[in-house]
Formats: structure tokens, C-alpha cells, sequence
């Protein structure tokens, strides 16, 4: 298909901010659930939040598997570049997708108590591990990284873990729990409900102080990430409507309309990574300290041709792909409800 | 260690690891359609035992290969960077499709499969597992055709980049439809059905010797050797058509697989035997004229050796010589199995047969081996290419990973995937000793509507 004089590059920024929005959005409940895991004590509990998750953790995390492709496809060279350059930390982050994938699917195999907190402990784990860690990527992708003319990264494992991305994979690990906190609300009832409404307030409160930090580390240490928004005023309503989201969650949940709390929850998330790639645009990685080096949605691209053919696939899959995923998430709709198919 | 020689162990660890799993989701998708299609057909609710069974087996597999599946989309960028950045805008775009149109479908409606028993209509539930194949089968056609393109790449063309020089699409469908992408799409199903097939045949021959749940064993077995047959027999043809291929567009992999060195008419088919790599020869039974009467139809035709080609540019042909002819072997002996299986189930005396039972209760490491075996041949035979006579694989590693990074990597993977593996194996175990549930006879909730009563 032939798109004319459309800003190619700029739809694909666009595009896979969408998937990794979308992402956030989704596989966030679930790896919040995962995080909030082991504050449960009873079996039928742990298993109650796994199954409220059960028929959609899998299709969440294709978001993932295919923002990942999409990367390769559009910017092979920002998937090059960060990939290999973050090598033991995506190793990392592989082996906690990998133990939380199985850990879910296991645990209910046996009912071995040491069977099934071996499980609990993976799954926990593996969620907390990789919400932090993909927090610590997109810090080094705001904060900027060594990369050097050829387009390759010039630090080591160690310079990954500055203040700053540690901030930014901990502010991560807090929204993603405050984020599954509301959906386990929302999908069970009785005891269970009133102990997770009360989790909802600690985990927002501890959100609140991370985001506040880490919004002020920005302003003062990462200025470059405020600037299009000093020169151009009117954005900051985008940092409004966030602000004026997150505290709507705490308002809905005192009036037990949890469905309304999710829906600002992930209208901050929407905010924020707007925000991000506001921002970011139209860089994809930052290179620090020589900025002329940062991977950017020209030097890192595929080919005109590639990006066009790669906008008419996703111009076909994505609707269907929307589609079905609603009417699952219309199929399993309610309450949770424990029978012997579930985990 | 060098980095090289640790990347390709650690992308072979890997990969073999996680093609033991889709093979069986591929071929129990199949199983899993056909069981739930008697069902909707004959109303018997012993088929829907068996779907309930089969879904369980299945939810297992496919966990490990979406676990070990990101894996290998995270590698190329990892260990293989100046490749990713050289294929990207080709090779990425496969990988992007896959992932919109096959894994969303796959995951999306294997909720319903697994757990909308009870929430869904028996025709919403068909559709749903009939999605869930579908989307495994979309998955084989990206990846393969990925794959294909590294063996044989076409509708591409090299440009200067201020990076170096990448490959870039010049026609899409010249690179979905390379000339390998077909041929190897087909027999790769063939092996995954065999894989499915085979695993149920297997375990419904363990209860029929052990003389529990027979009912539900026998109706098995004839859906399994079914599929098992079909697969088998078209393995044969699409593994011909896919060794013509090889020796059109890639002759040096041919020549290793059948251990040819001297380009020559009347070109010889070695049976099976041992590479003498040093003096180019090969020791074994061999039919004259038949290589060259497979290849072209014709045994006055000539087939070209490795001699043709610098010893740089050579697979290595001890390796790839053996992993073919076990592939081969195999495969012949899985055509044997079914045929015989199939025979004495027509003639109604499968049953009381206990050495073929025996012989069918191990038929499960066939395919497996064979899959295994086949790939690495495909993919050793490629060597020294990452991309054929495009790129090499010393060329394609990433420019700032260090030897001990891998190491560290590779034990880590290796440690875990053994880990994985126990667990499969015991909770597999778990399964088949405890058999289908009795409750499962009677459908519950909306599946136990009548048909017309369902609801979408």
C-alpha cells in the first residue's frame, strides 16, 4: 500500500508506544498481582488471585512478544543496540518472565505445600523482578547511555543501575501494584475484597511518594525530559489530566465503583507514557554524555518500503486482534469462581 | 571458549529446548479439533472426555514453549546483534506478523479452550479450539518463512547504511514465498503433527497394555494413528520436495547431507555409513544412480559435490551427514509404525497385539528425535552462513558481548531449562498415571445445553 507523504517513522514512534502502552495497561494488572502474591496467606486466596488472572496473563504479555517484534522490525538498530548493549539485564528479565509463566501454570498441578511455595515464590518474584527491570530500561532510555558512533553501547551491566533507573523500576513495581490491587478488587468478592480494598490505599499512597520522587529527580537531574514541555505549555494539561487521574482512584474506591478506579488507573498509565514519549520523540535511545550519538527514529529505522508493508499488517491485525481480546475479556467478565479447570 | 562458539551453543540449547514443546501444540491443536468435532457430530460424551484429557496435556506444552518462546525473540537482538541489524527490516517484519496475527490468536482464545468449559457453547467452544490451531499453524508459517529466508532469501536487496550495508524488502510476497519458505513450511507440519499424534498414540497404547481406561484408549488411538498415518506418509513427500529444493538453491547442504564430494552423474544414495572427512569419502551401502534419479528424475544427471566449493565454505559433513540420515531413518520407521498400527486397527486386532502396543508406547521419541535431528541438519547444513552467501555466522555475533557474559548466560539458561524439563516430565507423568476424569463424562454448565440452546 502506498501512503503517500505520511510520516512513516513517526506512526511507527506512535505504534509501538501504543504496544507498550498497551502493555502497561494489561500485562501491569497482572504482573501487580503477581507482586501483591505472597501478602496472601491462605491457599484458596493465592488461588483465587491467580485465577482472576488465569485466562488472560497469557495474552497480556503477547504485547510484549510483539512490541518486541515490532522494535526489531521498525528500529533493527534500537533492538540491536539496547539487546545486546543490556545483556545480563535482559537475560535477567527473560528468566523472570520465565518463572512466573511457569510458576502460574505448575502450581496447581500438586498440592504439596513446599510444591506450591516454591511456585508462589516464582511467580512473586519473577513479577516483581520484571516490572523493576523494565522500569530500569526505560530510566536508561530517559537518563541516556553510553553509545558510541557506531551505534553501539559503551557501558557495562554496572552503569545500568544508576539512582535514576532504580527510581524509575521501583516507581514501575509500585503503579503495576497499585494497577493489580484495583483489578483483584474487581474480580473477587467477600473477605477477600475488603482485605484487598485496604491494600488498594497502601499501595497508591506508595506509589504517590515514588512518583513524586522520581518526578522531582526529573525536573532537577533529567531536565532534557521536561523540555518540550517548558516550551510548549499547553502539554502540561496531559500532566494534569494524570494527576487529576490518580487522584480520582482513591475516590472511586471509597464509593465501591472499582470498574471506574481501573479506567483512571490506566488513564494515568496513558498519561504517563504520553508524557514519556513526548518527551523521548523523536529520539528512541539517549546517548550520554555525547548526545549526538542518541538512536533516533531516522538513524535507527528500517526501510521506507519495510515501514509502509509492516503499517498495512498492522493496520489489518491490530482491529481483530482488539476485537477478540474484548470479547474474551467479556467472556470471563464477574467474579472469580474456583472449579476444576482453574489453577 | 570463543564468543561464537558459545552464542551458537547457547542459541542451539535453547531453540532445541523450546522446539520440543510447539511440535506437540501443533500436532495436539490438530488432535484437540478432530476430537471436538466428533464430539459436536456424534454427541458421544466420551469425546468430550477426551477433549478434556488432551486440553490438559495441551495446557501444559504450551506454557513451557510460550516460556522458552520469548527466549529466542529476545536472542537475536542479545547474542546476535549485527545480524538483527542487518535482517531487521526483513527478517523483523516475519517476526512482527507472527506476532499479531498468530500469538494473539493462539493465547486469546486458549482462555476459552482452557477455561470457558463451563462459560461458552459447545459451537463457541470448537470455534475457540479451532482458533487456537489456527494460530499455532500461523505461527509455523511466520517463523518458518523467517527461517526460509536465511536458507534461501529473495525480494531483498543490499543497501549502503551509515551502519554497513543491510538487507532491505524489495517485494514482500518474493520473500514470504522464497523458494525454500513452502517446501519447508510443509514438512515442518508434518514433523509437529507426527510429534502430536504420536504422543497421543503413545499413551493410549500404556492404558491398553496396563488395561485401564479402555474405552477411552481405543478412541484415542484410532484419532491419534489416524493423524499419525496422514503425517507420516506426507513427510515422505514434503521431505522429497524439500530435498529437491536444497539441491537447487543450496548444493553444498545437499552434498553434506548425502555426503556427496565428487559432482558426478549417476550420483550414488549413501544408506547409511561414515564420513572420512579427511580423505572426502564415505564408507556405507550405497544404490548407484538413485541420488541423481531423486534429484532430478533422471540418474544420468549430475549432482553437485562439495568439491565445488572452497573448504571455507563447506558445512561440516560429518555432523550434518548423520543428523540427516537418523532424520531420514526415522522417519521411514514412523511410516513403518503407523502403516502397521493402522493395518492391524482396520483388521480389529491392534488391541491384543502386545509387542506393537509395546512398540507404540515408545513411538513418542520418534518424531521428537527426528524433529530435532531435522532442524539441526537444516541448520548446520546452512553453515558457514547465518545468512546464505549473504552473511556469516562470525559476521552476525554482537560487537560488544563478551565471552564470559555468554558463558554466564548459557549456564544460567542450561540450569533453568533442566529445572523445566524434570518438571514436565514429572507433571506429564502426573497426568497420564492419574487418566481422565470419570466426572468428564458429563458435560457441565452451558456445554451440557442442548446444541440449540447455545449462545455465543
Amino acid at each position: 500500500m502506498n501512503y503517500g507523504a505520511l510520516d512513516l517513522n513517526t506512526v511507527w514512534f506512535l505504534l509501538i508506544g501504543v504496544l507498550f502502552t498497551g502493555y502497561a495497561m494489561l500485562d501491569g494488572f497482572d504482573l501487580g498481582v503477581g507482586a501483591l502474591h505472597l501478602f496472601t496467606k491462605k491457599d484458596e486466596d493465592r488461588r483465587i488471585l491467580l485465577n482472576a488472572i488465569g485466562p488472560v496473563w497469557d495474552g497480556n504479555e503477547v504485547w510484549l512478544v510483539t512490541g518486541g517484534g515490532a522494535l526489531f522490525a521498525a528500529f533493527p538498530n534500537v533492538y540491536a543496540t539496547v539487546f545486546s548493549g543490556f545483556y545480563f539485564a535482559f537475560v535477567l528479565l527473560l528468566v523472570a518472565l520465565i518463572f512466573r509463566a511457569v510458576a502460574i501454570e505448575f502450581r496447581s498441578k500438586q498440592p504439596m505445600r513446599w510444591w506450591r511455595q516454591m511456585w508462589d515464590i516464582g511467580f512473586a518474584g519473577g513479577s516483581i523482578l520484571s516490572s523493576f527491570l523494565i522500569g530500569v530500561a526505560m530510566g536508561n532510555i530517559a537518563w541516556g547511555v553510553p553509545i558510541d558512533e557506531r551505534g553501539e553501547y559503551a557501558g557495562t551491566f554496572w552503569t545500568l543501575l544508576g539512582p535514576y533507573p532504580i527510581l524509575l523500576g521501583v516507581t514501575t513495581v509500585s503503579l503495576f501494584m497499585m494497577h493489580g490491587a484495583i483489578y483483584a478488587v474487581m474480580k473477587t468478592e467477600g473477605e477477600l475484597q475488603q482485605k484487598l480494598r485496604g491494600w488498594i490505599n497502601h499501595t497508591i499512597i506508595f506509589f504517590i511518594i515514588c512518583y513524586a520522587t522520581m518526578t522531582m529527580a526529573t525536573l532537577i537531574y533529567v531536565p532534557h525530559m521536561a523540555a518540550r514541555l517548558r516550551e510548549n505549555p499547553w502539554l502540561f494539561s496531559i500532566a494534569l489530566v494524570n494527576m487529576l487521574a490518580i487522584a480520582n482512584i482513591p475516590r472511586e474506591v471509597s464509593k465501591r465503583r472499582d470498574g471506574r478506579a481501573f479506567i483512571s488507573s490506566c488513564v494515568a498509565m496513558i498519561a504517563m507514557m504520553t508524557l514519556f514519549g513526548l518527551e523521548m520523540y523523536p529520539n528512541l535511545v539517549l546517548s550520554n554524555p555525547v548526545a549526538a550519538n542518541s538512536l533516533t527514529i531516522h538513524n535507527a529505522a528500517s526501510s521506507q518500503k519495510t515501514l509502509g508493508i509492516m503499517l498495512t499488517i498492522a493496520l489489518i491485525g491490530v482491529p481483530i486482534v482488539l476485537a477478540y481480546t474484548v470479547s474474551i475479556y467479556w467472556i470471563f467478565r464477574g467474579k472469580v469462581k474456583l472449579d476444576k479447570m482453574s489453577y | 571458549m570463543d564468543v561464537l562458539t558459545l552464542s551458537r551453543i547457547q542459541f542451539a540449547a535453547t531453540i532445541s529446548f523450546h522446539y520440543i514443546y510447539p511440535p506437540l501444540s501443533i500436532g495436539l491443536g490438530v488432535i484437540l479439533v478432530i476430537i471436538e468435532a466428533m464430539w459436536l457430530k456424534t454427541k458421544n460424551p466420551l469425546y468430550h472426555q477426551m477433549a478434556r484429557f488432551w486440553t490438559r496435556v495441551f495446557a501444559l506444552t504450551f506454557a513451557i514453549g510460550v516460556a522458552t518462546g520469548i527466549v529466542m525473540e529476545f536472542e537475536f537482538g542479545t547474542n546476535w546483534a549485527t545480524y538483527s541489524r542487518f535482517v531487521g527490516d526483513v527478517f523483523g517484519s516475519a517476526l512482527a506478523a507472527e506476532g499479531i496475527f498468530a500469538f494473539f490468536l493462539e493465547s486469546g482464545f486458549l482462555a476459552v479452550l482452557l477455561f470457558g468449559w463451563d462459560k461458552v457453547g459447545r459451537k463457541m467452544h470448537f470455534f475457540s479450539t479451532c482458533m487456537v490451531c489456527l494460530g499455532a499453524h500461523f505461527s509455523a508459517i511466520w517463523i518458518v518463512v523467517a527461517n526460509s529466508w536465511m536458507q534461501t532469501p529473495a525480494g531483498y536487496h543490499i543497501v549502503e547504511t551509515a551502519n554497513g550495508p543491510r538487507a532491505e524488502i524489495t517485494d514482500f510476497w518474493a520473500m514470504v514465498f522464497n523458494p525454500s519458505s513452502m517446501d519447508r513450511l510443509f514438512h515442518t507440519l508434518c514433523g509437529c503433527w507426527q510429534a502430536g499424534a504420536f504422543l497421543v498414540v503413545s499413551v493410549s497404547a500404556w492404558y491398553l497394555l496396563k488395561n485401564k481406561h479402555v474405552e477411552f484408549a481405543k478412541h484415542s488411538m484410532r484419532v491419534g494413528l489416524g493423524v499419525g498415518l496422514v503425517a507420516s506418509l506426507l513427510s515422505l513427500v514434503s521431505g522429497h520436495d524439500s530435498a529437491i529444493g536444497v539441491a537447487k538453491n543450496q548444493p553444498a547442504k545437499l552434498a553434506a547431507f548425502e555426503g556427496l564430494y565428487e559432482t558426478t552423474t549417476n550420483a550414488p544414495l549413501v544408506l547409511f555409513g561414515w564420513v572420512d572427512e579427511k580423505n572426502e569419502s564415505v564408507h556405507g551401502p550405497a544404490i548407484p544412480g538413485m541420488l541423481s534419479y531423486l534429484t532430478h528424475g533422471d540418474a544420468s544427471k549430475p549432482v553437485i559435490g562439495l568439491n565445488e566449493f572452497p573448504p571455507e565454505d563447506r558445512p561440516p559433513v560429518q555432523r550434518v551427514f548423520q543428523l540427516y540420515h537418523l532424520m531420514v531413518g526415522i522417519g521411514f520407521a514412523m511410516i513403518g509404525l503407523a502403516v502397521g498400527g493402522a493395518f492391524f486397527c482396520w483388521r480389529g486386532i491392534l488391541f491384543e497385539k502386545r509387542w506393537m502396543l509395546w512398540l507404540l508406547v515408545f513411538s513418542v521419541l520418534g518424531p521428537q528425535i527426528a524433529n530435532q535431528a531435522g532442524w539441526f541438519a537444516a541448520e548446520m547444513g546452512r553453515q558457514p552462513w547465518i545468512v546464505y552467501g549473504l552473511m556469516r555466522t562470525s559476521e552476525g555475533l554482537s560487537a560488544v558481548v563478551t565471552a564470559n557474559a555468554v558463558l554466564g548466560s548459557l549456564v544460567l539458561f542450561t540450569f533453568i531449562y533442566l529445572l523445566l524439563f524434570a518438571v514436565f516430565v514429572y507433571l506429564l507423568n502426573d497426568k497420564i498415571q492419574h487418566g481422565p476424569d470419570e466426572a468428564d463424562l458429563k458435560p457441565t454448565g452451558k456445554l451440557a445445553e442442548s446444541l440449540g440452546g447455545h449462545r455465543a
